[in-house]
């Protein structure tokens, strides 16, 4: 049931990103165009898509803040709250990628459906970055588990 | 603002609401496609399933729309293969630093009002108004 109800949600996502024309990269790029508001060139529907999901998803979030799940024991709300390092270089590199091409994650992913080369070859090197990102992570913790027995060892 | 679509994006954007708030009430999840897709292709992951049907969803919606008779579009993309790769390298790479994407930071995040959210949409907003300004009207000017 977890399974079909989380098809039932990428579908309805998917259908939301289709239909505010989210899923064309030339859209998404007319919105983070800023420099055409002079020209008259400029497509907010963007900002509509993100205050429309922000209504629904901040109302519904606050009726699942007082339920628990339908098909789980509980709800897992993100349990980080700093602003780090991490955080802001992550933004920072992404928000490249995103301004390169015009395509997140959503959108990269739905568009495999058009079999578009170029689609294929975003996807497999975001898979690639997201992987080589979690080995350098694991390494990094490995190494830092490492050095504190190590410390421990010496106190 | 000959290409501004209000209507459809309202309608788009609430349907994206929806379905985070589906995925909460239901499996107690994020919407966030960053997790959903590195805990899929991650070799550790132990949760497969759900994520698995969630891209399946994500990619039948374009597909459904095609039986029903609406092209699906050709997006729109650079020439250079180099430059999509390093894009999708850096999309790969950054989201899954920063732990979140568009819909993971950016919807649900905001949503439940996480500063560490609002904090990364911002920026990665900035980074991504700033580069298109430079290769549209720098280089491509």
């Amino acid at each position: 049931m977890r399974a079909l109800a989380s098809l039932l949600c990428g579908y309805v996502f998917g259908w939301g990103l289709f239909i505010s024309g989210m899923i064309r990269p030339e859209k998404v790029l007319g919105f983070l165009d800023i420099l055409a508001i002079p020209s008259g060139n400029w497509d907010p529907s963007l900002a509509i898509v993100m205050a429309a999901a922000l209504i629904v998803a901040g109302a519904g979030y606050a009726l699942a803040r007082r339920r628990v799940p339908i098909f789980e024991q509980e709800n897992q709300w993100p349990a980080q709250t700093r602003i780090d390092r991490p955080l802001v270089a992550g933004a920072a590199l992404f928000g490249v990628g995103w301004g390169l091409v015009g395509l997140c994650p959503g959108p990269a992913i739905e568009n495999l459906a058009s079999l578009s080369p170029g689609i294929v070859v975003f996807v497999a090197a975001m898979a690639v970055g997201t992987l080589a990102h979690d080995r350098w992570y694991a390494r990094g913790t490995a190494a830092q588990a490492a050095s504190l027995a190590h410390a421990g060892a010496d106190g | 603002m000959s290409n501004f679509t209000p209507i459809s994006a309202a309608i788009g954007g609430g349907l994206i609401g929806l379905s985070a708030v589906l995925l909460m009430l239901l499996n107690g999840r994020i919407a966030g496609i960053t997790g959903v897709f590195a805990g899929l292709i991650d070799p550790g992951s132990t949760d497969r399933g759900w994520r698995a049907t969630f891209i399946v969803g994500l990619i039948a919606a374009p597909l459904t729309a095609a039986l029903l008779g609406q092209a699906i579009p050709v997006p729109q993309l650079p020439t250079s293969f180099v430059v999509i790769a390093v894009a999708g390298l850096l999309v790969g790479f950054g989201t899954r630093l920063s732990n979140g994407c568009t819909s993971g930071h950016g919807i649900c995040g905001i949503a439940r009002l996480s500063p560490r959210s609002l904090a990364a949409t911002g920026i990665f907003m900035f980074a991504a108004i700033v580069v298109v300004a430079i290769t549209r009207h720098v280089i491509g000017g």
